[in-house]
């Protein structure tokens, strides 16, 4: 039996800020997890990460991030991701603080 | 101290040439990621977690109140505000962005800095004592052959590509303050039996995933055979080191497998050959850097204030007691400025901060500042008469905390707050103890106490030679956090020892607890520090307080 597929975001670095980003369904970089793309199936994945490592000049290092669905959007399943989407716990800098609402 | 020579101005110059032209052709689609990813680290660039991070080269940690303020500057102008003083005595700015990296190094190149050899498989910063050129207990100030090591090893030709990164550390006294015997190379100044002075040499010491104490290869190098056999012992290295496991490239693991007599014998026999191929240039050269680090015209005036203010102020004894240290002059004193004021990010200083260190160093420190491998700034030669003005000033900025070489003055790696390799978090882990040790208002109860803090197994935050060691892992998706207890830096290096199951990340302060409320029950008496009790008691009765009374008697 195969395991099942855990579903995914598309996130990388911006290539000249360094911000975390993460792809869309419709093709934009959004510094926001829940407006990322949850992508269920393997094979859409993939192609997904090829589209977004052919953006050189826009990201660098874009890799598939586990996520699970949420109310608002896709949500970090690892704490690795979850400290991705804010920024240092030492200060208040980083997305945290950019996009504080 | 050291200025640069026209040939280090030209190659600093040119490399920020180089690497400028490098940023614009990775902007403009020339260079791929893959093609820039390498000569980005050469120049110290990084990318992380939440942004690229920059780390500069503080050559064996000295700065003067210039270079200090243009580190000031870039913090402001490029960056947050502030800079991160790490445990290789380099500082890391956070938050530059790619574009802004050409001007960042140009404005250091203008101060004699370079962020060059911070990353990749080449022999990096060299480090050394913090208190060099001050220490009362030291032979010989180890600065100038720090700075030899710099000269030879920057673009040496042979050693760029090495099997693994290359850490050397050097020490002119023979009380260890700079964890000689966990580098690639520790040099550790000693006296043969004529009185001359020469190095003990340590090779393969090492933390991260396999932690090793240095293996003595020579008991007594002469100094002038110094460069010959480092560039043996790399030598060596270079050839044997393994290129096919990045896990086994470091020279530790070469130590290991092919024997510290056999090593030694054929370090000694490539120094045979490289011997006589150095005529004496390596010695002029360094007899005028020498000249550069000449000691400052000590000032003769009275210390009077300094007692009177000793006896009467408490708050100002208690700062004396902690953050002064014996200098070599009787009416000098050494300051250690603690950048680990209880709740604050261990090893990090504010723009503002850093300009009135520089502005202190030059008023009253004859314009030298040291940064340790502790992550704190030292003033290495003030005036005990000034002393009252400067920890005046220093209180005033929140860097007058009295706190060094105890529980809060913690060793903490930047971790899975900024650091891409992190595999949990440190700096919340160290401001967490700090401040509810502070609240219980123990730690100058529990007296000298070195915890060290590290977010992956790389161990940067060295807690294997922490008295009490953390390390954070991830376990099952969760931050968990292994104790070692034991372990020492010094010239008495031991690895510490693994307590048992890790703690999660609310119950690490706690575990931490009822470790030293135990080394409180069961010492001595005061004078008997929480390592020498460790050492009479061994893990038993700590592992009891840790797990329960069952897991400390299986540990005796």
């Amino acid at each position: 039996m195969s395991r099942r597929f855990t579903p995914k975001v598309v996130t990388a670095n911006l290539l000249r800020e360094g911000d975390v980003v993460y792809l869309t369904a419709d093709d934009v970089w959004s510094p926001h997890h829940h407006a990322a793309e949850l992508i269920e199936d393997e094979a859409h994945a993939q192609m997904r990460l090829l589209h977004a490592a052919a953006q050189k000049l826009l990201v660098v290092g874009a890799y598939l991030a586990d996520a699970k669905p949420g109310v608002q959007g896709p949500e970090p399943v690892h704490f690795r991701e979850d400290f991705r989407t804010r920024g240092p716990s030492n200060y208040n800098h980083g997305k945290q603080a950019d996009y504080a609402s | 101290m050291y200025s640069y020579s026209d040939f280090d101005e030209a190659f600093v110059r040119a490399r920020v040439a180089q690497f400028t032209n490098q940023v614009e052709r990775r902007l403009d689609g020339s260079l791929s990621e893959e093609e820039f990813r390498p000569l980005r680290l050469m120049n110290g660039l990084y990318l992380q977690l939440h942004a690229y991070m920059l780390r500069v080269a503080i050559p064996y940690g000295s700065l003067n109140p210039g270079q200090m303020r243009q580190l000031a500057h870039i913090a402001d102008v490029w960056d947050k505000g502030y800079g991160h003083f790490t445990t290789r005595q380099n500082i890391q700015f956070n938050w530059p962005k790619l574009p802004d990296v050409p001007a960042i190094l140009q404005a250091l190149a203008d101060v004699e800095m370079h962020a060059i050899q911070t990353s990749g498989n080449c022999v990096r910063n060299v480090t050394a004592d913090h208190f060099a050129g001050a220490a009362a207990d030291e032979i010989a100030d180890p600065r100038p052959y720090a700075e030899l090591l710099r000269q030879w090893s920057t673009d040496h030709p042979e050693f760029q590509f090495l099997p693994r990164k290359f850490k050397i550390a050097i020490t002119g006294a023979p009380n260890d303050r700079a964890v000689t015997r966990a580098h690639d190379i520790g040099l550790r100044m000693v006296r043969n039996a004529a009185g001359a002075p020469g190095f003990e040499v340590m090779v393969g010491g090492g933390l991260g995933r396999t932690p090793m104490i240095g293996v003595t290869v020579r008991d007594f190098l002469p100094e002038a055979d110094l460069l010959p056999y480092v560039e043996a012992v790399l030598s060596v290295y270079n050839t044997l080191g393994r290129r096919d496991n990045k896990y086994k490239a470091r020279i530790k693991i070469t130590v290991h497998e092919t024997g510290a007599e056999e090593i030694t014998r054929m370090i000694e026999a490539r120094f045979n050959e490289l011997r006589p191929l150095f005529g004496g240039n390596d010695q002029k050269l360094l007899a005028e850097i020498r000249e550069a680090f000449a000691p400052p015209a000590f000032r003769n005036a009275p210390v009077d204030a300094y007692d009177a203010f000793y006896a009467a102020d408490p708050a100002f004894r208690a700062w004396a007691d902690t953050n002064l240290t014996q200098h070599r002059h009787a009416q000098y004193a050494i300051v250690t400025i603690s950048l680990k004021a209880h709740g604050e990010t261990p090893g990090d200083a504010s723009s503002a901060q850093m300009r009135l260190m520089a502005d202190l160093a030059e008023k009253y420190g004859h314009s030298d500042l040291r940064i340790s491998h502790e992550q704190n700034v030292i003033l290495p030669h003030v005036h005990k008469s000034d002393l009252p003005t400067l920890h005046a000033a220093l209180s005033q900025a929140g860097l007058g905390t009295a706190n060094v070489g105890l529980l809060s003055d913690i060793i903490a790696c930047p971790g899975m707050d900024y650091c891409a390799l992190a595999t949990a978090r440190s700096i919340p882990v160290a401001q967490e103890l700090a401040t509810h040790f502070d609240a219980l208002k123990l730690e100058h109860d529990i007296g000298p106490l070195k915890i060290k803090i590290s977010g992956c197994i790389n161990a940067c935050g060295h807690h294997h030679v922490g008295h009490i060691g953390i390390l954070g892992l991830d376990r099952a998706g969760v931050e968990n956090y292994q104790i070692t207890l034991g372990g020492d830096g010094t010239e008495t290096a031991v690895i510490g020892d693994k307590t048992g199951p890790g703690f999660a990340y609310d119950e690490i302060t706690p575990a931490i607890e009822r470790i030293l409320r135990q080394y409180l029950t069961v010492r001595e008496d005061r004078s008997e520090t929480f390592l020498q009790a460790y050492r009479r008691l061994g893990l038993g009765p700590f592992k009891a307080a840790l797990y329960g009374e069952e897991a400390g008697k299986d540990a005796a």
